[in-house]
């Protein structure tokens, strides 16, 4: 079926404003590949069902807007714990900032150098989970990604990992256009914990293959925040076998458009799934969260939480889906998402879905949208807390659910501290 | 201490006038007990001396030490040295009921210019408090009243005001949902508050809270008025032969 005009034109102004990263082989085939998919889908556009809630026109077309530097002054998030430091500047993988690419239990390596080698097992991973993730859903940004990114990381988890890999995106041009495709492949009882954060580019567009092997472990802690016109659409597909566990949370602090897709595959059954994401914006702020989530096995467990708190008109959207197969007994799945609105400009779309062919199964969603809670507010004045303090106890407090999903608590207090510091910047 | 003077008060949002001319006055040092029928006002005096929102006051005055309170937020008040037990403690999930009381401890601190308390030094008063209240160490990590029992968020209402020592407590039926022995409890904690520089206005429907918490004066309230004042035993009238009689009475 041919594309809309307006699709078509926006998807070749789109690629005609790339050229595919040199090199042949498996790379290459990978790339050409996404290219024709590309062709196929044709990029979002906001008719586009799926996109409803969310205007992709300024990531899809072919120049970013620009994005001004933005430094608050503050350390660098993560900065006391001991990690490995992998540094990425407007997209671009920086030795000289990164430590050492070598871990116990780990082999990482440069996108770049990978897609020059015959690595099997890179090979087998790249652009193969982003393409299954597009059905039955098109996720065309980040076949663009597959296409056209040169850098990222591929990593193998052979072991547990002592400590987190830590990747940290800095922004240093005003009009830079990133992206990143990391493979993340966590073999069989291996464990491993990812850290993402930093301003990456005026536009970044990021993908995060992720294949969980039996009884392995991904933690995943990321925070979006420090750039105020951040353009930005991230993916993650994920892969689970057997009794393995998948756990992703994303605090997001201002930018003006985002897009995060996490989408998970249960292939192996009595696998877990957390997603989860706090999210503050104010003023000219869009953040969209959007989960699907596959249950195709036994007994698996799926928990989604989403937590917005919104003012000055921004808006907040959250698309999540769970989607149960036939056959896919005793599944359990959760989902929540819920919006704290400090006035009444701010908005929160929310589209929860379920849908279920497996007659066993426990699954539940809700949405809510609200104030805040005025007879909690006065108790805390009433004890003397002053007014805005009250608030923003209470804004921390809504905000503690999502981020409770985080296992390792000094990261979460890290989050906690960077959110207290955005509460103190809006005042006065 | 506290002077209330020919206060009246309406609802903000519709014509119905609540307090119709209160005048009080409670002494430093002294235990005043507001004692009436349902509806007679009672809780309204204590949300309008605590500032919630939703009152108008249409004329009279109330102040603490001299200073007018009823111009000030309630936080102010509350650095002023006003607390109100609640009657339906909050809860509030997500905020750790040691946060929350370190947070007010030290916000009323600095409203009055002294130096916020540590960490290890608010840990060593509240936990000491605590154990007196019979709080245990799982109350004090939980979220503000959640999952709480009806005794436990009262002895909770109690630990707050012993952290915050404000100089006028009010007691906004306290004993609503007590079994005896956390009545006791709670009175204990209270009378252990007893001093010459604070002074308490306990609010109950019931006699019963009064004979654990022994008050100096006895008012009756009826139909936003004060309609009777006298000593303990005004109580016990009341629990002999209920409010009827009391209210009559005076109309």
């Amino acid at each position: 079926m041919a594309l809309p005009k307006v699709k078509e034109d926006t998807t070749e102004a789109r690629l005609s404003s790339l050229s595919l990263p040199e090199g042949g082989g498996w790379a290459r085939a990978a790339r050409e590949d996404a290219v024709q998919r590309l062709r196929i889908s044709g990029l979002p556009h906001r008719r586009d069902e799926y996109w409803k809630y969310t205007d992709p026109k300024t990531l899809t077309q072919a120049e970013p807007q620009p994005a001004a530097l933005f430094e608050t002054g503050e350390a660098s998030l993560f900065d006391r714990h001991d990690r490995l430091k992998i540094v990425f500047v407007d997209g671009v993988f920086d030795p000289d900032q990164s430590d050492d690419l070598s871990l116990e239990g780990l082999e990482i390596e440069r996108l770049a150098e990978a897609a020059a080698k015959d690595i099997h097992w890179v090979r087998d991973h790249y652009g193969v989970l982003e393409s299954r993730g597009q059905t039955p859903v098109a996720r065309p940004l980040a076949t663009l990604n597959t296409a056209f990114a040169e850098d990222g990381v591929v990593i193998r988890v052979t072991g547990k990992v002592s400590k987190p890999l830590s990747l940290i995106y800095v922004h240093n041009s005003e009009t830079s256009d990133a992206m990143l495709h990391h493979v993340v492949k966590v073999e069989e009882g291996a464990e491993v914990t990812v850290l993402e954060n930093g301003p990456a580019a005026a536009r970044f567009n990021t993908v995060m293959e992720v294949d969980v092997a039996r009884t392995g472990a991904f933690h995943h802690v990321r925070a979006q925040g420090r750039d105020h016109e951040r353009r930005a659409a991230t993916h993650i597909f994920a892969h689970l076998s057997e009794e393995s566990t998948f756990k992703s949370f994303t605090l997001s602090v201002n930018g003006q458009l985002t897009r995060n897709e996490v989408v998970v595959e249960f292939s192996g059954d009595d696998a877990v799934a957390h997603v989860a994401g706090a999210a503050v914006g104010d003023g000219d702020f869009h953040h969209d969260d959007t989960v699907f989530i596959t249950h195709d096995a036994e007994r698996c467990e799926s928990r989604q939480v989403f937590k917005k708190v919104l003012r000055n008109g921004a808006v907040g959207v959250f698309q999540g889906k769970i989607l149960v197969k036939e056959g896919a007994q005793k599944t359990d799945g959760y989902q929540i998402s819920q919006s704290l609105l400090l006035d009444e400009d701010s908005q929160f779309l929310a589209k929860p879905e379920l849908e279920i062919y497996a007659d066993d199964v426990a699954c539940s969603h809700g949405s809510t949208s609200g104030a805040i809670d005025e007879t909690a507010l006065f108790y805390l004045r009433s004890r003397g807390v002053p007014e805005q303090d009250a608030k923003d106890l209470l804004v921390l407090a809504f905000l503690a659910e999502a981020i409770e999903e985080i296992e390792n608590r000094d990261v979460a207090e890290d989050l906690v501290e960077r959110l207290e510091g955005w509460l103190s910047r809006r005042r006065g | 201490m506290l002077e209330i003077k020919n206060l009246h008060v309406k609802l903000e949002e519709e014509d119905k006038q609540i307090l119709k001319g209160v005048d009080l006055t409670v002494e430093a040092g002294k235990v005043h007990a507001i004692m009436g029928p349902n509806g007679s006002g009672k809780s309204t005096l204590s949300y309008v001396l605590s500032g919630r929102d939703g009152y108008e006051v249409t004329d009279g005055t109330a102040t603490l030490n001299g200073e007018d309170i009823l111009d000030m937020e309630p936080e102010e008040r509350a650095a002023a040295g006003v607390f109100l037990a609640f009657q339906y403690p909050v809860e509030i999930p997500g905020v750790g009921n040691m946060t929350f009381m370190r947070t007010a401890v030290n916000a009323q601190r600095k409203a009055r210019g002294q130096d916020e308390l540590s960490a290890a030094d608010f840990l060593k008063v509240v936990r000491e408090r605590a154990k007196e209240l019979k709080i245990d160490a799982d109350m004090l990590k939980r979220p503000v009243n959640v999952g709480f029992s009806g005794g436990e968020k009262k002895r909770n209402e109690i630990l707050q005001m012993a952290m915050l020592e404000p100089k006028m407590c009010i007691l906004d039926e306290t004993d609503s949902g007590l079994d005896v022995d956390a009545m006791k409890l709670v009175a204990d904690g209270v009378n252990a508050l007893r001093a010459p520089d604070r002074g308490f206005l306990v609010i109950t429907h019931y006699q019963r809270l009064l004979d654990h918490i022994v008050p100096d004066v006895v008012h009756i309230m009826s139909n936003g008025r004060i309609v009777k004042t006298g000593g303990p035993e005004l109580a016990l009238e009341v629990e002999k032969n209920g409010y009827a009689d009391l209210v009559e009475e005076v109309a």
